[in-house]
């Protein structure tokens, strides 16, 4: 049967958490009642990218776009446009510097400067029918791989494309498959890391449940090239709707034997298994991974040997992330020198984001590397959020750092962000406003690695406890110039000691914002002031008597009772007993209490 | 409190799945999720139980559990909060709402109310940052939520 039209409701989490499951069966209701059931189709899609605004539905072929879709609209949906074919003029996005409505997904400026090469059919197949998945050159590489090529052709047009390690490390994936070839075993592995440790990033997450088949078909061609018959799939256990797809396409790929015994008649056979995670961030570390992959505590290794040589069994393993893996299938269907024509000299294709933040468009976005963070923020990104203004913007979470606004204009690629003090990352991008406080969000991330240290090499452990302590002192208004130093030194120490990445990569938060932000840190230790009015330690409270009108809100708020004053008299607060929780400020309803 | 009772049946479930296992000695995580799911929490005597049908000594099941934050050794409560603390979440205020549920729920975070109806707990990200702040109660997402409607999302739950 074949259909006029089709509605595509994401199912991503962010829109599904917005009742988007429900919309759906509410559209199949109603297109049902229309007795349009043989002509539209509702169906559901992976994740548009647009979460800021979601749930979204798109109309094929009209490329109607619509925002913010609630159950109760889909009657309207139907009846109008559908049934009319008049298009719902308040579902639309409203560009928001130009107040006009853009109703086709291509007008809008999120949608314009991105490339979508990892994201290709996010938003656009239903993740959980194969058949979408070949409509859109589905394994086709697969086929291509193991019936054309050999296994050094593969591996010599992943190198030639360039592409490297979307996992955070940058390392080129090609060169990482040749040494696996390099040692021989009766089995090898190929896994999958989809742990995406980095809180606040979503963007594998959104490749898993959007298109999970480019994953496996990527993982065969990796088996096929280093000759490894099994794949893992390591995913955390926090992501229900991923795993739920991914189980779903691993049993529609075996029954169409794209996974398997003797694939394409080729001889090759591959085969891949979950593994759930059980939430621990150093298990995004490739050596601490395989242990939890082998059942055990998930504490990382020295390297060498790498997992080429010996990983998961003692057997030679490539890990790679799910990113770089969802590259691997256009790269074999639309050559090497294609991928390698997009990026900068060093880093080549795409990179998803998952910005987030302090910015007006929450969301995913793939954008050719080179690009700036200027075009990111502020034409993808739709600027800051109530128009305040820009801080700073962190990349690479908890193992990054914070970039400020003299590198707007830089061309991001690997190299140029680890330059200047951040590093790519898995893709977290968070935007930070006038309003965030730089040491605050320093001990934001060293409390993140304090409590997921593994705690086996000391430099780690005990050191970045350290450097939290000095933070914490310097937030509650206790700090000296000493610390800042202290801080410095002990930071480069841990870098340099630590066993694994997590360690080696811990106090970058806390450098780079000591490099840019000093002068916040400065304020903190020397003045006992928070710039940003965020420490509560350092903040004061005062009500400006012209303002108060004496409405009592505040005296009553007070969990301490230390607000003095009658009604319709102007109020007062003892600062001896204020313990600086804010509640006052919250309830003046008359912009009378100054906070500073 | 009712729902932290431990059944035959739960045993016998479990023992069903791990006789089901080829290879038991490097399946401890896939058992322990199976029995969180079943149990609900990981106590002592399901450790021991799980040691014991693998064949593994007690002290390197205690020491998985212990390794891995997603299982727990305390009952969760009949409604498990779990509050967002990624970064998305925390720059959009996410403390305030942790604050908020303290409060109202008279409990620090990691603890369960004395009846066993609510447990705070913190979560890293749970990928619907668009939402952010975001409260997960049972699996269930509350997002871009202000500390004022903690009171009527709690109310929800009033049984
Ligand atoms: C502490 C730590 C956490 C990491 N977390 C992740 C992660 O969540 N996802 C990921 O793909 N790589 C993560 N990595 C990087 C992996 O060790 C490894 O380099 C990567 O999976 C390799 O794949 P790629 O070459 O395709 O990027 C992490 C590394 C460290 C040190
Ligand atoms: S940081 Fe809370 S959902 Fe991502």
């Amino acid at each position: 049967m074949s259909y006029k039209m089709h509605l595509l409701v994401c199912g991503g989490t962010g829109c599904h958490a917005s009742d988007s499951d429900i919309l759906l069966e509410t559209l199949r209701e109603e297109i049902k009642a229309n007795g349009l059931e043989n002509d539209v189709q509702a169906l559901v899609t992976g994740c548009f990218g647009f979460c800021e605004k979601g749930p979204i539905v798109k109309v094929y072929p009209d490329n109607v776009f619509y925002i913010e879709v609630k159950p109760e609209d889909a009657k309207e949906i139907v009846a109008e446009h559908l049934v009319k074919g008049r298009r719902i003029e308040r579902l639309l996005y409203e560009e928001p510097t130009l107040e006009v409505k853009l109703a086709e997904h291509k007008e809008m400026p999120f949608y314009k400067k991105q490339l979508r090469i990892a994201l290709r059919n996010c938003g656009f197949i239903d993740p959980e029918n194969i058949n979408e998945y070949f409509a859109n050159d589905g394994y086709q590489a697969l086929g291509k791989a193991v019936t054309q090529m050999t296994p050094r052709d593969v591996i010599d047009s992943v190198k030639e494309s360039g592409l490297r390690g979307r996992g955070g490390g940058g390392f080129p994936t090609g060169m990482k498959w040749d040494f696996a070839t390099k040692y021989d075993a009766d089995q090898k592995y190929v896994v999958c890391n989809a742990d995406e440790g980095d809180p606040g990033a979503f963007m594998d997450r959104s490749i898993l449940e959007g298109d999970p088949h480019s994953v496996l078909e990527a993982m065969a061609i990796a088996g096929y090239a280093i000759g490894a018959s099994h794949g893992y799939i390591y995913i955390r256990a926090e992501y229900p709707l991923a795993i739920e797809r991914l189980k779903i396409a691993i049993a529609q790929a075996k029954e169409t034997g794209m996974l398997g015994e003797d694939i394409f008649g080729s001889g090759f056979n591959f085969d891949i298994e979950l593994k759930l995670g059980a939430g621990a961030f150093v298990c995004g570390e490739e050596t601490a991974l395989i242990h939890s992959i082998e059942g055990k505590r998930g504490e990382p290794t020295t390297k060498p040997p790498f997992p080429a040589e010996s990983g998961v069994w003692g057997k030679p393993t490539i890990v790679n992330n799910v990113e770089t893996l969802a590259n691997i299938p256009v790269i074999i269907n639309r050559g090497s020198d294609w991928f390698a024509k997009i990026g900068t000299e060093k880093s080549k294709g795409t990179k998803v984001f998952a910005l987030a933040g302090k910015i007006n468009n929450v969301g995913l976005v793939e954008v050719p590397m080179g690009i700036t963070l200027r075009e990111i923020i502020y034409e993808i990104g739709g600027g800051i959020k109530n128009g305040k203004k820009f801080k700073a913007v962190q990349t690479g979470g908890p193992s990054g750092g914070c970039i400020s606004d003299q590198f707007l204009d830089t061309p991001i690629d690997y190299d140029s962000l680890i330059q200047i003090g951040s590093m790519m990352g898995s893709g977290g991008m968070i935007v930070l406003d006038e309003d965030d406080c730089m040491v605050n969000i320093a001990k934001f991330y060293l409390e993140f690695t304090v409590e997921e240290s593994c705690g086996k090499c000391t430099p780690c452990r005990v050191g970045n406890k350290r450097l939290l302590e000095i933070l914490e002192k310097i937030t509650e208004g206790k700090g000296t110039p000493e610390d800042l130093k202290m801080l410095e030194e002990l930071g480069s120490a841990i870098k340099d000691t630590s066993l694994c990445g997590l360690g080696q990569t811990a106090p970058n938060p806390v450098l780079s914002t000591l490099k840019y932000f000093r002068h916040e840190y400065e304020a903190h230790v020397n003045e006992k002031k928070c710039p940003s009015g965020v420490c509560q330690n350092l903040l004061s409270y005062e009500i400006i008597p012209d303002k108060c009108v004496g409405c009592t809100a505040c005296a009553r708020v007070c969990p301490v009772n230390c607000i003095e004053g009658a009604p319709k008299k102007v109020h007062v607060i003892d600062q001896s007993k204020c313990i600086k929780c804010g509640a006052c400020y919250e309830a003046c309803k008359f912009d009378a209490i100054k906070k500073g | 409190m009712e729902n932290n009772q431990l059944t035959k049946e739960m045993y016998d479930e479990l023992e069903r799945f791990i006789e089901a296992i080829p290879d038991k000695e490097n399946a401890i995580i896939a058992v322990l999720h199976k029995a969180q799911e079943i149990c609900g929490y990981l106590p002592r005597e399901v450790q021991e139980f799980i040691a014991d049908k693998l064949n593994v000594p007690a002290n390197k099941v205690y020491g998985v559990v212990t390794f891995y934050s997603y299982f727990t050794t305390v009952p969760k409560g009949k409604y498990a909060i779990n509050v967002c603390l990624g970064t998305a979440c925390f720059v959009r205020g996410a403390d305030k709402i942790v604050n908020e549920l303290e409060k109202k729920l008279d409990l620090k975070i990691g603890e369960t109310t004395p009846d066993g109806k609510f447990s705070l707990d913190g979560l890293r990200c749970v990928g619907a940052c668009g939402l952010a702040p975001v409260v997960m109660i049972n699996g269930k997402v509350y997002g871009k939520i202000k500390p004022k409607e903690v009171n009527k999302i709690l109310a929800e739950y009033n049984d």
